[in-house]
């Protein structure tokens, strides 16, 4: 079995090679990104679930850890991820998961996969073993660097173990669904997140709004009677093929655009399909445009734009940073990999 | 030598003074002794200093000017909101400029459809939610001090609260900050999407306690006032079965939006200050629950007989709004009902991992017979953070300085059992000798690190937050820590 202490020892004999290494376990999110050199550094075997307090809401498991595991013991206790995370396939695992730092449709109600973190264990590029944050809920002592990790694809230093923060599961949850216009779907998004209710998805797709409703029952029903619509018996299968960026939408090839934007944005200068996920802060293209003009709406709006799907080796995947953010990037990474070894370029080719 | 270092001392203020007042106007520059004291400690006054000067700029112009002019002259500069802190974040440098942030007061917009608020980093935390009240929104985080407290300096500390076990922290409630790293680059970090290009700065800026920018102007996340929030009350006969309880609630499958516990010296003390009605006992648990109406109705249900099933020998539930006020006057009322009991005293804020209660409050006992300092516990319950209260008087010689040393034996305590030195209330100047203990030395230098891709000079909030391995060396802090000797490559001395 792999141990940290083999991580160690690996990204010490890289180091005195001076040559790169490529972070990878399940390889469920290889897609994403840009691609990256080096030796593969395959954490994979470094697993286990290493403490977990029902009771508490905390669990720490290692970087290999498969996500399916992760939650199978969750759901055991009546628990789970609240960020929803996608796997990308049965091969997902925990430290994936953190560094590419994705979330699921649940994500503006609950928060995103960097909320949730708590602490991780990591190794730098000196070979030093780092322990940042831990198990409890409030921690302010030093800088926030396990939530800086998430994210990051693996660029600041190899995670070896991870502790979350985690949810009960709703005791009850339903999922309607409304025949609307684009406009009318906005707009009651918009009015409907203002409201105290309990929402817990908000998506606008072929012409269909998909409400989720989590929380206790009585909860939930009232809130069935004021939204209207009719229960949708397949949303779960819905939220989960959304989560998965799969089903009818996603599928095929082509470029796919993932658009972070404020939720009240309206049009998006983006040709092409669009659904609408997040209450409207995330937009979801399927479009041939020129990169350029995809950043540039994204940028017009107020967010950024990534493309998730279907690029071609050493094109730029995400939206390029203003110069002086750049700088403060290249920086902060050379406090953590000063000669550039963990997963080179992965994001952007600077760095 | 003292009238010689004095001289040399006014010489640097009175030039210092000169080339503020150059860039900035008359009434932004202080610089005599009268107009610095009520600046020379923030809410931790054990710790005091004065600066060279304060400078209380309007405009993100003239705080890029002062942090130019810093910077040019090397002369370090520690930036402050409504000093409220209790760590000495905000303590001055000797020889450095107070930047405060105090005239930047303005909430520059609110937006309810999009559920956000543009303020400038002086604003009090409760102004957000009173302005934003007639949209039926709140800003969550809600921390003890929120009449007075600075949302830049929450964002700084990385500030909690009652509510935060379900709410969040800071970090969890904001969006996007406006920067100023020393050499005046404006920076923003966050938008108002959901989440931005690049590393999480904005993560890594919130609790920073000033070391690595500036911060200008914040957008927070606002929320929908709950329909109903509802208090339960109950009593216990020991704290282990108040502890025990929390658990039983949580695994349970509620999370509640504020779980407070107090011990029986705290009790006593808020009962004889404002007769909140609580019951004689050794623990008692306040349990708020909001949201819907149906679902309030049915968690008070299922948290009242999970509490009676976990031995509590009273439990209430507040009848109108009246009532639910004086359930919370006490425990809102502690730290100064406390402080009636006491010349002084001093309050700490480690965070343990929950199920380690009863052990650390057993440990907690006997060290106040050992340093005889009493102690009366709040505990931010639901998230393990602990705020024991040491009462001592600072006029008796010796009695601080056991204090402090009464308090660091505390945090340590919290570390052993795997927690932490500081839930909200951040490390400043207060608990920088324990961050020694909490951490290794490469894990200290991987800190001094990320400071410096920011701050390459070291000019902000200087000797702050993070520790010197020789300051940890000197401290002595040769804990075994996680199996190994905690700064093996240092010399001791």
């Amino acid at each position: 079995m792999l141990t940290a202490a083999d991580i160690v020892e690996q990204v010490r004999a890289a180091a005195a090679r001076n040559s790169a290494l490529a972070i990878c376990a399940g390889g469920s999110k290889d897609f994403l990104g840009r691609r990256t050199q080096g030796t593969p550094l395959d954490v994979s075997d470094l697993r286990g679930i290493v403490h977990y307090e029902p009771t508490e809401l905390v669990i720490t498991a290692r970087a290999g850890t498969p996500l399916a595991e992760i939650e199978a013991t969750l759901a055991e206790r009546g628990q789970m991820l609240g960020f929803e995370p996608p796997h990308f396939g049965p091969t997902a695992t925990l430290g994936g998961t953190i560094a590419c730092g994705l979330s699921g449709p649940a994500r503006p109600f609950r928060g995103a996969a960097r909320d949730f973190v708590l602490g991780a264990k990591i190794v730098n590029a000196k070979g030093e073993m780092l322990s940042f944050g831990g198990e409890v809920m409030k921690n302010v002592a030093g800088y926030d660097v396990s939530r800086l990790l998430c994210g990051a694809y693996g660029t600041l230093g190899v995670v070896l173990e991870i502790s979350l923060k985690v949810l009960p599961r709703p005791a009850s949850e339903i999922t309607l669904a409304l025949e609307l216009d684009e406009g009318d779907a906005c707009a009651r998004m918009r009015d409907w997140q203002r409201a105290p209710l309990p929402l817990s998805g908000l998506c606008y797709a072929g012409n269909r709004l998909y409400v989720r409703l989590s929380g206790a029952e009585q909860a939930v029903g009232a809130a069935r009677r004021r939204l209207g619509g009719e229960v949708d018996m397949r949303g779960a299968a819905f939220w989960e093929q959304l989560r998965e960026q799969r089903g009818a939408f996603f599928d095929g090839g082509g470029e796919l655009w993932r658009l972070s934007v404020p939720p009240t944005t309206h049009a998006l200068a983006v040709t092409g399909q669009q659904l609408i996920d997040w209450g409207g802060a995330l937009r979801w293209f399927k479009t041939a445009q020129d990169a350029t003009r995809v950043f540039a709406a994204a940028r017009a709006a107020g967010g950024h734009a990534m493309r998730f799907r279907g690029a071609a080796d050493a094109q730029q995947i995400f939206q390029p940073l203003p110069a002086p953010l750049l700088a403060l990037h290249r920086r902060l990474k050379q406090a953590f990999d000063p000669h550039g070894m963990f997963n080179p370029g992965r994001m952007y080719a600077e760095f | 030598m003292t009238a010689a270092l004095d001289h040399d001392r006014h010489q640097a203020q009175h030039a210092l003074a000169e080339a503020l007042r150059a860039i900035l106007p008359a009434t932004a520059v202080l610089a005599s002794d009268e107009s610095l004291r009520p600046y020379e400690c923030d809410g931790l006054s054990a710790y005091r200093q004065l600066p060279l000067a304060v400078v209380l700029p309007e405009t993100v112009e003239q705080v890029q000017a002062i942090l130019r002019l810093c910077h040019a002259r090397m002369i370090p500069v520690v930036a402050r909101g409504a000093g409220t802190g209790l760590s000495g974040g905000a303590l001055p440098h000797a020889d450095g400029v107070l930047l405060s942030l105090a005239r930047f007061n303005k909430i520059l917009s609110i937006d309810p459809e999009q559920r956000i608020a543009r303020v400038q980093p002086g604003v009090r935390n409760l102004a957000i939610s009173e302005a934003t009240k007639p949209y039926g929104l709140y800003y969550a985080p809600d921390p003890s001090s929120q009449i007075a407290c600075s949302i830049g300096g929450n964002v700084a500390e990385n500030s909690g609260g009652v509510h935060c076990l379900k709410y969040g922290l800071t970090v969890h409630n904001i969006l996007r900050v406006e920067m100023l790293t020393l050499d005046g680059e404006l920076l923003t970090l966050g938008s108002e999407a959901l989440d931005s290009a690049g590393y999480d700065l904005l993560a890594l800026i919130t609790g920073s306690e000033g070391m690595l920018g500036v911060i200008t102007e914040i957008t927070v996340r606002l929320l929908p006032i709950p329909e109903r929030a509802q208090v339960v009350l109950a009593a216990f006969d020991a704290i282990e079965k108040a502890g025990q309880a929390v658990g039983d609630i949580i695994g349970a499958g509620v999370i509640p939006a504020g779980l407070e516990m107090m011990d029986r010296l705290a009790i006593r003390a808020a009962e004889d200050f404002v007769h909140a009605g609580y019951p004689e006992c050794e623990a008692i648990l306040l349990c708020e629950l909001d949201g819907t109406n149906e679902e309030v109705s049915q968690h008070i249900l299922q948290v009242r007989e999970l509490l009676l099933a976990a031995g509590a020998i009273e439990v209430r539930t507040e009848r109108d709004e009246a009532e639910r006020l004086r359930f919370w006057k006490g425990r809102k009322a502690a730290f100064p009902a406390v402080g009636r009991l006491s010349p002084d005293y001093y309050c700490m804020d480690g965070t343990i991992p929950r199920r380690h209660l009863p052990q650390v409050l057993k440990r907690i006992g006997e060290l106040s017979r050992e340093y005889h300092l009493p102690v009366a516990n709040v505990f931010h319950a639901g998230d393990g953070n602990l705020h024991p209260l040491i009462l001592y008087d600072a006029n008796k010689p010796g009695e601080l300085e056991r204090t402090e040393a009464f308090g660091g034996k505390i945090l340590e305590l919290c570390v052993a059992v795997g927690g932490t030195i500081t839930g909200e209330h951040g490390v400043g100047m207060e608990k920088i000798d324990q961050m020694c203990v909490q951490f290794q030395a490469a894990e200290l230098q991987q800190f001094h690190a990320v400071k410096a891709a920011f701050d390459p000079d070291g000019l902000l909030n200087p000797g702050k937050a993070v520790p010197t391995l020789h300051r940890c060396a000197e401290f002595g802090a040769m804990h075994v820590h996680r199996g190994q000797l905690a700064h093996p490559d240092l010399e001791r001395f």
